[in-house]
């Protein structure tokens, strides 16, 4: 092992990982993170914590790792280029790892104009490749983004970023997959996915350059409550894909939150049956935790494997 | 070219509203090319400000005149004449020439009436779009002529980002993703395997986070 990291030992095991998402709150109590925290512990392998997602303000991913920590989560910390130069980026790079934090997601982060501050500034001094790259230089070469060496203590972080089948141009969505490990990706965690004819012809694309042996990939799967919800993802949120089917199902159930919860369920079942090169899966249930025990319990993936 | 556009009539008066008499000077320049500071618009301007004034029982008088350059010292001497008697100057340069008016002319009010917005081009009559983001270290030899620092809205170096979709940018469906521009540029000439180089961290320096910025040409200079 490179790191101290479960999601990377659970990975290497060959056995499928869990990994589930923890948005922080709008305010400046951790309590109903550790709540999830405490609901969450035994059926998921790590959990990420957002990043101001949606562009925003809540309680920092790293702040947020501490409290799930105290609850027995393994955290993985979101890092977005948006809010952040490559000096405060490793600053709060060192901080996490000095509290205990062992997986680090890079990505671009939504822009300023979704969120509650249309008018801030955004950074992006480095993008997501280049975060990617350089959190690996830091553990393998022990140096600072601009070469300085790191005499000792270097953060070794296990490495993840993000991939997004549903966004375009589709094809170079593979090429940047693949420039994403050759810049350091150990793990990769997929967009939601609803469109599964993309997703098998995004994976098949991906098997047969080769690129499932060299990093370990979660497909991304939410519940859906109810089908305003899928129609409006589908319709405004750039880069998701929701096809009519899906929605219409949901438009038909007699209860719809317990059909979204079974679509999630036949989803991944799905990909575990048909989709080589998935590792596993990442169950972002928004705002919606709690059911992520029922989902996880009835695609076999529980209990969770002890790798300690 | 500098692309700016004209400050509310309502604006303009409010800065000048205790002045009886004011310069107003246009440049032949950028802003000439863009509609928003030329002669023509010069001239409208003072109308306008003229015609806000009288309504308000507060007649304004004003002088015009057109600079071949507000970015160039010795055209600003050109002024000289005009500036003496007003009690302020209204100047519908970009940022850069409203500054060099009010240098050389320090204990003048020196006010601006346009908006610099940025560096583009023109895409059809009266509609210009930014196309250059004054980085310092140019990368349109890696991109496909296509400006990633400026056109892409998290000037991203290894793109594009999740949000791209049908050829659009996620922050607005009336905005071309740069990246799928450049793609597709690069596809057409077959030089995809660009775009797979890694492109590291950009030097910031060389654009304004290095502090304002000056060039110089030693070859061409006079002392």
């Amino acid at each position: 092992m490179k790191t101290e990291s479960k999601l990377e030992k659970v990975l290497n095991s060959g056995k499928f990982a869990v990994t589930a998402e923890i948005g922080p709150p709008k305010h400046a109590s951790g309590d109903g993170m550790k709540h999830h925290a405490d609901m969450l512990v035994d059926y998921v392998d790590a959990a990420n914590i957002t990043d101001s997602q949606t562009a925003i303000v809540r309680i920092s991913s790293i702040a947020g790792g501490v409290h799930i920590k105290e609850k027995g989560v393994e955290p993985i910390v979101q890092m977005t280029c948006r809010d952040r130069n490559r000096i405060a980026m490793q600053a709060d790079i060192l901080g996490a790892y000095s509290l205990g934090m062992r997986n680090l997601l890079c990505l671009s982060g939504d822009h300023q104009k979704f969120g509650n501050h249309p008018t801030s500034k955004n950074v992006y001094d480095v993008d997501s490749m280049q975060l990617i790259h350089l959190v690996r230089r830091m553990r393998d070469e022990k140096l600072f983004f601009s070469g300085e060496e790191i005499k000792e203590n270097e953060p070794r972080f296990f490495v993840g970023a993000v991939a997004n089948p549903f966004a375009d141009p589709f094809e170079f969505r593979v090429d940047r997959l693949e420039k994403k490990v050759e810049a350091g990706a150990e793990f990769i965690q997929t967009q939601c996915i609803f469109d599964m004819e993309r997703f098998e012809r995004f994976m098949e694309m991906v098997r047969e350059r080769g690129i499932d042996e060299r990093v370990h990939i979660l497909a991304g799967i939410t519940p859906m409550k109810s089908w305003r919800a899928a129609k409006y993802i589908g319709n405004n949120v750039s880069g998701m894909i929701v096809p009519d089917a899906l929605v219409q199902r949901l438009k038909n159930a007699e209860d719809p939150k317990r059909e979204g919860i079974e679509m999630a369920i036949e989803q991944i079942n799905y990909i575990k049956e048909n989709v080589k090169g998935v590792h596993g899966f990442h169950v972002m249930a928004i705002a919606w935790e709690e059911v992520v025990p029922e989902i996880v319990e009835r695609c076999g993936l529980y209990p969770r494997p002890n790798v300690d | 070219m500098i692309i700016a556009q004209q400050k509310s009539i309502q604006d303009i008066a409010s800065m000048i509203e205790d002045c009886n008499k004011v310069l107003l000077v246009g440049c032949a320049g950028c802003v000439t090319v863009c509609l928003a500071g030329g002669e023509k618009e010069t001239e409208v301007l003072a109308a306008s400000l003229r015609i806000k004034r009288r309504l308000e029982n507060k007649p304004l008088e004003t002088v015009t005149f057109v600079a071949t350059r507000q970015c160039d010292p010795e055209y600003i001497e050109t002024l000289e004449s005009y500036v003496k008697d007003v009690d302020a100057v209204i100047s519908l340069a970009c940022g850069v020439g409203v500054q060099y008016v009010a240098e050389r002319f320090s204990d003048k009010w020196v006010v601006p009436a346009l908006n610099t917005n940025f560096i583009g081009g023109s895409l059809n009559h009266g509609e210009w779009e930014e196309r250059c983001g004054l980085c310092g270290d140019c990368v349109l030899h890696r991109t496909g002529g296509i400006c990633p620092i400026i056109r892409c809205s998290k000037s991203i170096l290894n793109g594009p980002c999740g949000g791209s979709q049908y050829g659009k940018c996620e922050i607005s469906k009336d905005m071309d993703c740069a990246w799928q521009l450049i793609y597709d540029r690069m596809k057409a000439l077959g030089k995809l395997d660009k775009l797979m180089e890694y492109q590291p961290p950009k030097d910031w320096s060389k654009s304004r986070d290095g502090g304002p910025r000056r060039a110089v040409r030693e070859d061409v200079m006079i002392d």
